[in-house]
Formats: C-alpha cells, structure tokens, sequence
C-alpha cells in the first residue's frame, strides 16, 4: 500500500484507519448504526422510557413489512436500478388475496398466489427494463400505476380478513426472556427474510453477479456472467418481497385497504439509502437495509412519544436522506481519488 | 408523406387527434362548445383549463429531463407554495385586495424558486444523484407544506385569487392564458436563444460540452430553479381552483403526469433533445385521456390503471427493439402479398 500523505483531517488511530480502508464499503453502514444508537441514546435520555422491550419488540412488529420491502429493494437497488412499484404491489396483492379469502380460499392457496403475483410484477418491470430498454424508474412507475389500479378495481373499500391463519401472524406473541420481550410471526418472517437476503448476496454465485452487474454492467457481460438473468431475477425477487410485504401487512392491519402503502416506496428508497447502499448500484448490504429501517421505525416512534405531528417523520427522514446522500458523495468521491 | 411520418411530432400528435376522435364518436357533446355570456364553455374548453397546472409543471420537467435530470419534487414545491400563498390570503385583513393577492402570489412563486434552486445546489454543486436529490424535497416538502397550514386545509375567499383558475377573458378561461404565456416564454428562452442548445448539449454529454466551454453547472442549477418556479405557479393556480390549501393533495402524482407527459411529447428521458411543442401536445393527451376516464364511468381511483397502459404502450412504440422487429415483421410479410392475391 502506497501512504498517501493526509492533511486535512485528524489523524484518527492507526488500527481504526486501517479497519476502515479495509472495510471501506461497511463505512456507511457503520455511521447508520452509530445513527441509530445516537437517536436512541438521545430519545432514552429525553424520554427515559424508550429502551424498554416492549417499544423495542413494537419496532420490528410495526415496520415488519417494511424489512421485507427494504430487501428486495436492496438487490434491484444494488443492480443500479429503482423499484417504484413495491408499495403499490404490496396494496395490491394484499387487496387480491383479501378478496380470495372473503370468498372462502383457504390461506394456504391464497399465499402462495400472493407471492406469485408480486413476482409477475417483478418480471414484467424487469422484462421492460432489459429487453426493450426502458429506464427502470419509468417501468417500476407504469407498475404502480398499473397495481394501484387494480387494488382499486378489487374493491374501493377495505376488506376485512377474518382468515385464523393470517391472523395468527399477527396476534401470536412469542414471549421471549425476561421483561416483555415479544416477538410476532410476522416479524419472525422478516428477520428470515433479512437473513436470507444477506446470505444470497454474500455466498452465492446470484448474489455476487448482482454486485459485479452494480458496479459495471459492461465489464461483467464481458465476463460472461448472466447479466440478463441475473437483473431480471433482481427485479422478481423485489417482487415477491412485495407480495410477501403484502401478506404480512393484511395481517397486521388486519384488513385491506387499496390506499395502502402510498408513499411506502419512497419510505423503502430512503431506509435503504439510509442503510448505505449506493444508489448508483454495486456497493451495500441487506444489514445496512436493516438498520435503515430501525433508524425509520425509531425516529417514528420518537415522534409520536413527542406528541408532534407526524408530518416531521417525512420532514426527518427527508433530512437524514439528504445527510447521507452527502456522505455517500464524499466517500465516493474520495475513493475515486485514490 | 415519408416525411411526415417521420416527424418526431407525428406520433404524439396522432395520439391526442385518436384520442379527441374516439371521445367525439363516444359522446357527440364532447366536441361541442357552447357559448353563454360570451364565454365558452364545453369539454375541451375544461381541458385547455384544467391542463394549465401540468403544463407549467411538465415546461418545468422538460428542461430538467434535457439536461438528464428529474425533478421528482414538483408536487410538493407546488404543495408548499399554495399552502404559503393562501396562508397569507388568509392571514391578511382584506382578502379580495388585489395587492394582497399579488405579494401572496410573489411570495408563493419566491418560496418555490428558493426550494428549486435548493434542487439545483444539490444536484449541480454537490453532485448528487437527481433522482434522490428531488426525492429529499419531496418527501420533506409535504411536511413542510402541512406545517405551515397547522395540519389543517386553509380555506379562502379572495375575488382575485379565484379569478385566475375560474375567471375568463376574452371568452377563454384565464388559466389557459397563463398557460400559453408560460410556453411562449419557455419557447423564447430555450430557442430564440442559445440556451436551449447549451441545454442539449449539458444533456447529452455533460462532460463533453464542460470541455467544450459550456458552464454545465450554471445550466443544470438554473434548469431546477425554473422547474420550482413553474411548479409555484401550478401550485397558485391548483389552489386557486379548489380554493383551499390542500397539503396532502395538492400536486399528488404530478410529478408522475408531468414525467409522462414530456415522454409522450418525444423527449428522451435519457436527456438532450426536447421538444416544447411535443410536451405540450403530450399535456393535453394526458388532460384528454383524463377527462375521457372519468367520461367512462370509471372511477377515477382506478384511473391509474389507464395510464399504466399508456404508459407501456408508449414506451414500447418508443424501444428499438420493437420497432426492430415491427420493421423485420413488415419486410417479411411484404412479398407474401401476391400469394395473398392470388
């Protein structure tokens, strides 16, 4: 390693620079979760009531769907693309199975048609985007469109899920340890999910396509490496992650409702942007996806403990963005200087 | 005839001519205007009026498209900027004053400039991405716009504020003049100058034309800036219509009807050439197929549906790849026809 002399900043100790040179695509994840502890550092010391199991059981249980979205945004977002579509997808497909469950489907058919249609969602921005060029930004935004639509076509008003198994997603709390630590189905499914994730992009031949494809789509179809596969695979996984978002979403509402999820794409964007993964693709992690959504679902929490109106969440998490989308332009820039 | 065809105009303009035909086969009204106190009135007369806030806002989009951006915060700027005019209205003694209504104007369209060149800064000076860029405004934007009305809807009477999207003059809406003024100045300034080539040429190679001599930075920050100028005055203009400052409604998925309209128009998302005239046609296809929606019973939450297909169907026509084969199909059925005479 050649020493580039530094001057500008502080010296930090050797043995932290190091760590951080070597690791320097967890830097952004590291500063999300330094984030994190300060929020919750500061909000104990404000509150003195915030670490407590059951706000922190609540935090996974509330923003379930939102851990699931975050990742399958991860794997488009990492490609280099955008999905505009999840949360549409997500009030969609959970307003179809609603309605095949009103009309007597048992849930065990009624997930896995689900999931399914999510993927068809998934498929179909990804065969817009690679086979006739279209931008991802514009195909992802025909498919909310088009989901929104058709949530609204399966009914205008909500439907109520009165399915046992859905709702056992929801109700069962796993009492866990001392105190009132709880954990639900449904956050166990998007801890899986997370895991699962993490696992596919860190070990498997997929997951490493998706990053090479992320950091030059060019070189790595000059590798012979199955770029269309891989970023049409990129686009269902989102895809069933929706429908899978859709799922547990019902489950938590315990009903449908067409308008749901409006604006939960850009809440997705902005957790996983948060998270540190690059939005020119290539470089991030479904961990840092994870702690995005920790930051999101804590700061909302710390609002409505504050009593203020939820408005500032949008304003908050706007002005996070905004920090980050600046750090991550430093580091960038900073690498290519190297 | 091979010419015309090949205009870039002649498809966007074939979709809004179908789209006036298929109405007027469906309801003979629809082309009918009538006039009642020497003022017009009728379908299309409701669609030169109700376009007028998506045309500002798409002229806005066009020029930030060419230069290979996106402004993704016009609603919410437009949401900031009625909330912040009518506050005033509202807060003043006299409402139907006409300098009251002026200054809430002007500081509503300052507000939006402020926030776009905001935009611009991010984009042209930090260098960050367009799209999360705008996304910052946009998701904060409607905070803010909800703050400064209290969480509530602000409700005004004001003569002169309603004139503007409901008045007449001449026997056209008024809103329809500002719409016109807003396209002729855009069309003086981008191609009676040399800015719009200077704009092009940012947005097909950005690096290029900075060697060349072109201030990129001073083009693309000023691109936003005019896009949050645009976007105020829609935002006046929509508030004028209802009468209220609406946060959450205000603009919701304009941007997405704006994007869509500068692409129907024949500009490329992928920046450099635009065309005003295609945007324009592009605004009143989208108003037209709005208007025909809501014609057809259908109910307008399942509107987007519609526009999702439109959405595909153009951007289809507009992939080499289907043209390539549409081309391919053609010459091959070519010399099957004297076997099909035969």
């Amino acid at each position: 390693m050649t020493s580039v002399p530094v001057t500008t900043e502080k010296a930090p100790t050797g043995v932290v620079r190091r760590f951080l040179s070597r690791r320097a695509s967890w830097v952004p994840v590291f500063a999300a979760v330094v984030l994190l502890v300060v929020i919750f550092a500061a909000a104990q010391a404000y509150f003195g009531n915030i670490l407590t199991p059951r706000v922190i059981s609540a935090l996974l249980l509330d923003n379930a769907y939102l851990f699931i979205l975050a990742v399958g945004m991860t794997f488009v977002i990492l490609t280099g693309g955008i999905d505009l579509s999840v949360g549409a997808v997500m009030a969609f497909t959970g307003m179809f199975g609603a309605s095949l469950m009103r009309d007597g489907m048992p849930s065990a058919a009624v997930v896995p048609i689900m999931l399914l249609l999510g993927a068809a969602f998934g498929l179909a921005i990804g065969v817009l985007v690679q086979y006739f060029d279209v931008q991802p930004f514009i195909a992802s935004l025909a498919a909310m469109f088009a989901a929104r639509g058709l949530a609204f076509m399966v009914s205008l008003d909500s439907i109520k899920v009165e399915d046992g198994a859905i709702l056992w997603l929801q109700s069962t709390r796993l009492q866990a340890g001392v105190g009132s630590w709880y954990i639900t189905p449904t956050g166990i499914i998007a801890l899986l999910v997370v895991l699962v994730g993490a696992l596919v992009l860190a070990f498997t031949r997929f997951g490493r396509t998706i990053y090479a494809i992320g950091g030059s789509e060019q070189s790595a179809r000059l590798m012979g490496l199955p770029v269309v596969r891989t970023k049409l695979l990129a686009y269902v996984v989102s895809g069933v992650c929706a429908g899978l978002a859709g799922v547990v979403f019902t489950a938590y509402t315990g009903a449908s409702y067409p308008l749901n999820g409006i604006g939960t794409e850009l809440d997705t964007i902005a957790a996983v942007v948060i998270g540190g993964t690059l939005l020119t693709g290539g470089s991030g992690y479904v961990v840092g996806s994870m702690i995005g959504v920790f930051v999101y679902g804590t700061i909302k929490t710390v609002i409505s403990f504050l009593g203020a109106d939820q408005s500032w969440t949008r304003i908050s998490i706007g002005a996070l963005l905004l920090m980050f989308v600046v750090v991550q332009r430093v580091i960038v820039a900073r690498s290519n200087r190297r | 005839m091979k010419k015309i065809l090949r205009h870039r105009m002649f498809w966007p303009v074939i979709a809004l001519l179908a789209l006036i035909v298929l109405n007027t086969i469906a309801r003979p009204s629809f082309i009918s205007i009538t006039v009642q106190n020497g003022q017009l009135y009728g379908a299309l007369i409701d669609i030169l009026r109700n376009s007028a806030p998506l045309m500002l806002v798409s002229l806005g989009m066009m020029i930030v498209i060419a230069t290979r951006g996106i402004d993704l915060s016009v609603g919410a700027i437009m949401a900031v900027s009625g909330a912040v005019a009518l506050t005033i209205i509202a807060d003043s003694p006299s409402p139907d004053d006409l300098g009251t209504v002026l200054v809430a104007i002007l500081v509503g369209v300052l507000v939006s400039l402020l926030l776009g060149i905001w935009n611009g800064f991010l984009v042209a000076v930090v260098g960050v991405q367009p799209i999360i860029a705008t996304l910052v405004l946009m998701l904060a934007g409607r905070g803010v716009a909800l703050l400064i009305t209290g969480g509530f809807i602000t409700t005004i009477n004001s003569a002169p504020y309603k004139f503007m999207a409901q008045g007449y003059v001449i026997g056209l809406p008024f809103a329809f003049f500002v719409s016109i003024a807003a396209i002729v100045i855009v069309a003086l300034i981008e191609r009676r100058t040399a800015l719009g080539v200077l704009t092009e040429a940012v947005g097909i190679n950005p690096e290029a034309s900075r060697l060349a001599g072109v201030r990129a930075r001073g083009i693309i920050w000023g691109a936003y800036a005019a896009s949050g100028v645009l976007a105020g005055f829609a935002g006046i203009l929509y508030t004028s219509n209802i009468m209220a400052a609406d946060a959450n409604a205000a603009g919701l998925y304009i941007e997405l009807y704006a994007i869509l309209a500068v692409v129907l128009g024949g500009t490329s998302l992928a920046g450099g050439k635009f065309t005003v005239a295609g945007t324009v046609v592009g605004v009143f296809t989208i108003e037209t197929l709005r208007s025909t929606i809501l014609f057809l019973g259908v109910p307008s939450a399942v509107a987007p549906l519609f526009l999702a297909i439109v959405v595909v169907i153009v951007v289809l026509v507009q992939s080499q790849r289907l043209r390539g084969a549409v081309a391919k199909l053609a010459q091959a059925l070519r010399p099957k026809k004297p076997e099909v005479a035969r």
